[in-house]
């Protein structure tokens, strides 16, 4: 029988499903050996369980939060899939401000005060904290980036389909760019965050003229103290190093700055 | 059986096939309708609130994330807005760049959403994996041109989803001009395969329904406005400068949407492919007006179900327009510009119209260069008052005619014609009978 895949979206911009979409080429391939049973950007149909459930998106809420415990009861595997549902993305950076002070920056003090005393607001209102998907659930697999890296997506499939565990080497973008014989951004007196940021994108941003600025997450042991200093040395201030460190960051903030 | 003389609870809970989460609830006692809501149920992601702080060039790049299918508009949008409170002047040649990469989200989007979302429901199919085995021809073709129109966008802006080699004054590595060439001639040998999307279009029985409306969209004086021009309403037939843009969104808030509500001359109004249709038809290209006749699509048009026609239009004029540009940009080449900038004091507003409507992006930065107050308005949240207007319209109207299923039917595929991206707009739909 072939395996049912489903995916579930959350808070985020449904960019990683899109990405999946934008696999032409190998799309209607991957559906004959799959049986897609949910997909709610392109699909109608539901179902009760599923082999692979891939999860984009951060948890903001409440009743997020059981949709997802439900998702995890009925799936053999979980995928967090892109930074929102791997360490809550860019939308983290509102944990740092208080809810009251989001509602009133993006409704205005009126609206604020309704949606914080009026009941009939709560259920779809009363956001708690931005989460990863990880901080709830079992994740068994993540596809790190903003947006997924289809690339990884496949191999992922690929390897479940054939029952072997997908291997993912802990490697710097820095090692990525090198290989794509980039000038390194500090050279053009940028500065970077591909020294302490998961590979696997091949450095795509900085391919294209940019800089990287960490949308795959810290690598584990990544040697933040030392990237610091890096940053530091090339004059930026200490709110600036915290700054872009929060850009992409999430929730995977270095206890360092939780104390500041 | 029809629904004249019943109690009944229509509750469509996440509507399918929509970016995002929404939920249509229909109330009818004794064949009166009661209560008619449109919600929206997705979670917020406070964009407006935790853009502080950041530098003007790092703003189009995070705010794109408010949604990945109009991510390209919400970095144009922003990247406007910065601009103009930054005092930053832009080549013609970043221009005519910024006005391709726009094109080519529209073509991107627009064959998605017709196909992928649209099609299914005239059809009669569920969804577009059905079609895999029923039309392989359609689904294969959907395909190829989804698969042109994200090329065009990487070409362009150095990835479909997300792109990074744009940014405030122009461009931070210019697109390839031999990728450029390519993509002219993949598009030149496109277009019958566009326009055997006009024929399947053609055959789709859209219903009868027609509610009068006003329409909002930008209006430029040289051109079917998508990325520049001023705020023009049906209405008024006049337009209001892109910095007056709350005047004419008036948001305000309901219990049953995370997303804002705006109107302007009246209860509501509606943006996107069939206000802009509607709003600036005689600047259509030539054959995009020809497809408009063939469609049967005669402005002005009232029946929401003919967005779907209106984006088959754009599909057209953006495909041939896109022609013409490559081909000046290969004419004249690309210059490297300098597009260093010192971050400064100021406020200032910026516009486009993206797939699904126009959309407003303002910022302001403090002394120091940093943002200190955000504010976006997305088409989505402009138009789902308009569309709840239209349900309200539909309802009673068709109550005698349809049973519960056709009317469920019809709810969704009318919130799907306006392609509502609700992710943007916080995210829209679920239909289920409670009795
Ligand atoms: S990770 Fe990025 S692309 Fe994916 S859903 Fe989140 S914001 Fe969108
Ligand atoms: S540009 Fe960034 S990723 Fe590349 S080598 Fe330099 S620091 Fe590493
Ligand atoms: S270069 Fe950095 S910011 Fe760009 S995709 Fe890779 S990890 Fe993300």
């Amino acid at each position: 029988m072939k395996p049912k895949v489903a995916f579930f979206d959350f808070a985020s911009c449904e960019g990683c499903q899109l990405a999946l979409l934008n696999c032409e080429e190998i799309l209607l391939d991957l559906l004959t050996q799959v049986e897609l049973v949910e997909f709610r950007e392109a699909l109608s149909e539901t179902a009760p369980r599923y082999d692979i459930a891939f999860i984009e998106g951060s948890i903001n809420r409440e009743q997020d939060l059981l949709r997802l415990q439900d998702i995890r009861a009925r799936s053999t595997f979980l995928v967090a899939m892109g930074a929102c549902a791997c360490n809550g993305n860019v939308q983290a950076r509102a944990n740092r401000i208080a809810p009251a002070e989001n509602y009133r920056r993006v409704y205005g003090e009126t609206d604020r005060n309704r949606v914080q005393t009026d009941p009939e607001f709560w259920p779809l209102w009363s956001h708690t904290r931005v989460r990863p998907v990880g901080e709830i659930v079992t994740v068994d697999f993540q596809l790190r980036g903003c947006p997924m890296v289809a690339d990884e997506f496949l191999a992922l499939v690929q390897s479940l389909l054939q029952g072997t565990i997908p291997h993912v080497p802990a490697n710097a973008v820095c090692v990525e760019c090198k290989m794509n014989e980039n000038e390194c951004v500090f050279d053009r007196g940028d500065t970077c965050m591909g020294q302490i940021t998961w590979g696997g994108c091949h450095a795509l941003c900085i391919t294209q003229g940019y800089r990287c600025d960490g949308c795959r997450g810290l690598l584990p042991h990544a040697n933040l103290e030392a990237h610091r200093a890096l940053l530091r040395e090339k004059g930026l201030s200490d709110t600036d190093i915290q700054h872009r460190y929060h850009l992409f960051g999430g929730t995977q903030t270095p206890f360092w700055e939780k104390s500041r | 059986m029809t629904l004249a003389t019943l109690d009944c609870n229509i509750d469509i809970h996440h509507v399918t096939r929509v970016e995002g989460h929404g939920s249509i609830r229909i109330n009818v006692r004794e064949g009166v309708v009661e209560e008619v809501k449109l919600s929206i149920v997705e979670a917020n992601r406070f964009f407006e609130s935790f853009t502080r702080g950041m530098r003007p060039d790092e703003i189009p790049w995070i705010v794109g994330r408010i949604c990945g299918i109009c991510c390209v508009g919400h970095q144009l949008a922003a990247t406007k807005a910065v601009e103009a409170s930054q005092g930053i002047e832009v080549s013609p040649q970043t221009v005519l760049l910024r006005k391709m990469l726009n094109q080519s989200q529209f073509l991107q989007s627009h064959i998605l959403h017709v196909y992928f979302l649209a099609i299914p429901d005239f059809v009669g199919a569920p969804s577009v994996l059905p079609l895999v085995k029923t039309h392989p021809e359609v689904v294969k073709r959907a395909l190829r041109l989804k698969k042109l129109a994200n090329d065009y966008t990487a070409v362009l802006g150095g990835r479909t989803l997300h792109p990074m080699a744009n940014t405030l004054k122009g461009w931070r590595r210019l697109p390839d001009q031999e990728a450029i060439a390519q993509l002219r001639q993949r598009l030149q040998d496109a277009l019958p395969d566009l326009h055997e999307t006009v024929a399947i279009v053609k055959t789709l029985n859209i219903p009868p329904f027609e509610r009068e409306t006003e329409f909002v969209s930008l209006k430029h004086p040289d051109e079917y406005a998508l990325y520049d021009g001023e705020i023009y309403s049906s209405d008024t037939r006049a337009t209001v400068p892109v910095a007056d843009y709350r005047q004419v969104t008036n948001e305000f808030t309901v219990p049953h949407s995370t997303s804002r509500w705006s109107r302007w001359h009246r209860d509501s109004y509606a943006v996107g492919a069939l206000a802009r249709v509607n709003n600036n038809f005689a600047q259509l290209g030539p054959e995009a007006r020809q497809v408009a006749h063939d469609l049967g699509l005669r402005v002005p048009c009232f029946n929401p179900y003919m967005n779907n026609c209106a984006q088959v239009v754009e599909i057209i004029h953006c495909a041939h327009d896109s022609l013409a540009m490559m081909t000046t940009l290969l004419e004249n080449g690309l210059r490297e510009e300098p597009i260093d900038h010192q971050p400064r004091e100021g406020q200032g507003a910026g516009a486009v119209e993206v797939p699904r409507g126009i959309l407003f992006h303002e910022y302001t930065f403090d002394r120091d260069g940093r943002c200190c107050d955000a504010n976006a308005i997305i088409p989505t949240s402009q138009n789902v008052n308009n569309i709840e207007q239209d349900m309200k319209a539909f309802v009673p109207r068709m109550l005698p005619l349809m049973s519960e299923k056709e009317l469920t039917l019809n709810m969704e595929m009318l919130l799907r014609a306006y392609d509502p991206c609700i992710s943007c707009a916080v995210h829209l739909l679920d239909v289920s009978f409670v009795k």
